[in-house]
C-alpha cells in the first residue's frame, strides 16, 4: 500500500503535467470546490495522521488549537529541515515528486485559512529548493497558486526557505525564529506556536510528510486512511534505511508490518549483507534508543515487535525504542558501538544551541568522555559519569534537543555496557586498526 | 574585495534580493537574512565583516544581526575558503557505510586536514554533520551538489574533474 510514493519513479513525475495525469491535484480541486476547510480538517482529524517528523502528535488535534482571531493572519509552515541523523525520507521525496508536497501545501493551507505559507529546507538542500521553486512556478502558471485559485476564491502564496545549516531549526520555535532572520533559539512554551507564531501569528508547523499526506486523506477521506496501518498506528510511513543491509533507501510501509519482515523481506531491505549478522538497530533517528538484534526483532514478552508507534516503544526505553522521525540505521557486527555512540555525542555537542546550561555544557562533557574512551583513555568511572551527565541532561531544557542527546548514549550503555568497559579495560586492543568486541554467546558474534 | 565600495550585489542579484524581501509582511524584511547571505557566499565565496556589513544595509539591521546569525548556522563560511568548498558528513551513518576510509583518502589526496585549504587555493575541507543522504552515504557537498555513494574511486574522479 503506497499513498505517497505510488508514482515516485514515473518518468518526469516532477513536471506538473505528468503528475496531473497520474492524479495529482485532485485533491486540491476537491477540497477547494467541494469541502469548507473545517470539512478538510475533520478528515485528517478522522485519519488518526500522527506527525511524521518524529512527535507523533496527531495532526487533526493540533490543526484544531491554531487560534482564529479576526484580522490576524494565520500561516502554515511546513518543516523540511530534516537533519536527524538516519533519516532522508523528505529529501527523497521533495527531490522525486516536488508536486506531491505542494498539493499538500495547498490543501492543509485552505484548511487552516492560511493565505501565506513557507517550506522551511535545511540550506544544504539547495538543490532541492531549486525543484519545489520550479514546481511552485508551474503550479501558479496552472492557477493552482496566487488568487482565486481555481476560480474558488481562495489565495495562496507558497514560498521556499533557505536555513543555514542548524539541526536545532528543526525543532519548529526554532524554525520559527530562524524564519524571522535569526538565531535558532528554541522559545520557551506557552506561548504555543498555535497562538504565537510566526510573527506572533497563529502558525502552524507539519512535517512534509505529514503534509504531503493530505492529499490522499481528502481524495479518499480520513476513515480509508484510519484502515491502513494497526490500532492508532494510522496510515503508511516513509522509512529512510541506511547502514549495513543489502539495499539501503527510502521505502514506504504500511505501519504494523513485523520489524523482522522490514529488515530481511526483499521486498524491502533485503537482509543483512553477505556474510554479516544483525547486530543492533536505531530505529527512529539518532536520539531514540538503539537497540540489540534480539530486542528489536522481539518484544521481552517474545512477541514480534512491528514497525509501529506502539509496538517500538513496548517495554518503555528499559527494553523498548521509539518509531520517531523513521530513521532506521541498521548494524552489523563489525560496528563498534561506542565509536557509533561517538559520533552521535559529536552530533548533539555541535548542534546544541547553547541556550541552557545542562545541555550546552552536558553535550560537550559527553562528546569529551566518550572521545577519551574510543581513544584509549577511558577511565573506569567514566561510564557511570556518562550516564550520571545523561540524566542531569534529560528533561531540563527549554526543547527535546537535550532529551535527544542523552537518550542515544543512555541506552548504547543500557544495551552494550560490556562493549564500553571493553574498551577501557583493554585500550590496546580496543583501538588496534579494524578491532570490533565480540559479545561471548551473543546471536550477532562471531 | 576589502573595500566595502566595492561590495555590490550585481543588478540582477539585487533584483532578485528585492523579490525575496518581498515574501514576508511590511517591516519583516529581517526574514530574508539567511537567503541573502547564501546570495552572499554564493558571490563572494564567503561572509566577511565588508559583506555581512552591506547586507545589513540591505535589510536595514544591525549589523550586529547579521554577525550573530551568520556565526550560529555552519553554512557560512567566516573565513576565506578555496574554490570548492567540500563538506564531508561525519556522522554515524556515513561512517557505517566506509565514510571515514573514504575521508582519510580525500585528505591524504589534497594533502590537507580538515579545516585547511590547499596551497592553490583551489580546495577546502571541511567536516560536517548529517546532510539527509544517510542510505547514499559516504556523502559530501561541494556547494549545491551532492556526491553520494562515495568510494575512494570517485573522490579521485571528482578531484581530478575539479582540477582542470
Amino acid at each position: 500500500m503506497k499513498i505517497l510514493t505510488e508514482h515516485i519513479d514515473v518518468q518526469g513525475i516532477e513536471t506538473i503535467d505528468v503528475f496531473r495525469k497520474n492524479g495529482g491535484y485532485a485533491a486540491v480541486e476537491k477540497a477547494l470546490k467541494k469541502m469548507t476547510p473545517d470539512e478538510v480538517t475533520e478528515e485528517v482529524k478522522k485519519s488518526g495522521l500522527r506527525g511524521r517528523g518524529g512527535a507523533g502528535f496527531p495532526m487533526g488535534m493540533k490543526w484544531s488549537f491554531l487560534a482564529k482571531p479576526e484580522g490576524v493572519p494565520r500561516y502554515l509552515v511546513c518543516n523540511a529541515d530534516e537533519s536527524e541523523p538516519g533519516t532522508f525520507k523528505d529529501h527523497y521525496l521533495m527531490m522525486k515528486s516536488p508536486h506531491t508536497l505542494i498539493e499538500g501545501m495547498i490543501v492543509s493551507s485552505y484548511a487552516l485559512g492560511a493565505n501565506t505559507s513557507y517550506i522551511y529546507i535545511r540550506g544544504e538542500l539547495m538543490y532541492v529548493a531549486t525543484i519545489l521553486e520550479k514546481a511552485i512556478q508551474e503550479a501558479k502558471d496552472k492557477g493552482l497558486l496566487g488568487k482565486n485559485i481555481l476560480g474558488s476564491g481562495y489565495d495562496l502564496e507558497l514560498y521556499v526557505q533557505l536555513g543555514g545549516g542548524a539541526y536545532i531549526c528543526g525543532e519548529e520555535t526554532a524554525l520559527l525564529e530562524s524564519l524571522e532572520g535569526k538565531r535558532g533559539n528554541p522559545r520557551n512554551k506557552p506561548p504555543f506556536p498555535a497562538v504565537k507564531g510566526l510573527w506572533q501569528c497563529p502558525t502552524v508547523v507539519n512535517n512534509v510528510e505529514s503534509i504531503a499526506a493530505t492529499s490522499w486523506i481528502v481524495n479518499n477521506g480520513g476513515d480509508e486512511y484510519a484502515k491502513i496501518g494497526i490500532g492508532r498506528s494510522t496510515g503508511t510511513k516513509l522509512i529512510s534505511v541506511s547502514g549495513h543491509v543489502r539495499k539501503p533507501g527510502v521505502y514506504e510501509l504500511p505501519l504494523g508490518i513485523t520489524v523482522e519482515d522490514f529488515i530481511y523481506a526483499d521486498e524491502w531491505c533485503g537482509g543483512i549483507r553477505d556474510g554479516h549478522k544483525l547486530k543492533a538497530v536505531v530505529a527512529g533517528g539518532s536520539s531514540v534508543p538503539i537497540l540489540p538484534a534480539e530486542l528489536i526483532l522481539k518484544t521481552t514478552n517474545g512477541e514480534n515487535r512491528l514497525m509501529s508507534y506502539e509496538s517500538l516503544s513496548d517495554g518503555g526505553f528499559a527494553t523498548g525504542t521509539m518509531l520517531g522521525s523513521g530513521g532506521f540505521v541498521v548494524m552489523d557486527e563489525t560496528t563498534c558501538i561506542v565509536h557509533n555512540t561517538l559520533t552521535f555525542g559529536r552530533f548533539y555537542h555541535h548542534e546544541s544551541c547553547g541556550q541552557c546550561s545542562p545541555c550546552r555544557e552536558g553535550t560537550g562533557w559527553m562528546d569529551k568522555v566518550l572521545h577519551r574512551i574510543e581513544h584509549g583513555k577511558g577511565r573506569q568511572e567514566d561510564i557511570d559519569l556518562l550516564v550520571d551527565v545523561a540524566k542531569k541532561i534529560e528533561g531540563n531544557t527549554i526543547c527535546p534537543l537535550g532529551d535527544a542527546a542523552a537518550w542515544p548514549v543512555a541506552a548504547a550503555i543500557r544495551h552494550f555496557r560490556d562493549e564500553f568497559e571493553w574498551h577501557i579495560n583493554h585500550p590496546e586492543k580496543a583501538t588496534a586498526k579494524g578491532a570490533v568486541f565480540m559479545r561471548e554467546g551473543a546471536s550477532w558474534s562471531l | 574585495m576589502t573595500n566595502t565600495q566595492t561590495i555590490q550585489f550585481p543588478a540582477s542579484t539585487l533584483e532578485k534580493v528585492h523579490e525575496i524581501i518581498k515574501r514576508y509582511p511590511e517591516g519583516k524584511q529581517k526574514s530574508a537574512l539567511l537567503p541573502i547571505l547564501h546570495l552572499a557566499q554564493a558571490e563572494w565565496k564567503w561572509c566577511s565583516p565588508e559583506v555581512m556589513d552591506y547586507v545589513a544595509s540591505l535589510l536595514s539591521i544591525k549589523p550586529i544581526e547579521v554577525y550573530e546569525v551568520a556565526s550560529f548556522y555552519t553554512m557560512f563560511h567566516l573565513e576565506p575558503v578555496g574554490n570548492h568548498v567540500i563538506e564531508y558528513c561525519r556522522t554515524g551513518p556515513c561512517c557505517l557505510m566506509g565514510g571515514v576510509e573514504v575521508y582519510d583518502h580525500l585528505k591524504s589526496k589534497l594533502g590537507i586536514e580538515t579545516g585547511e585549504t590547499t596551497a592553490d587555493g583551489k580546495f577546502t575541507i571541511k567536516e560536517v554533520e548529517c546532510l539527509a543522504a544517510c542510505g547514499w552515504g559516504p556523502v559530501f557537498q561541494i556547494r549545491e551538489k551532492y556526491y553520494m555513494n562515495l568510494t575512494t574511486q570517485k573522490v579521485d574522479e571528482i578531484i581530478e574533474e575539479l582540477s582542470k
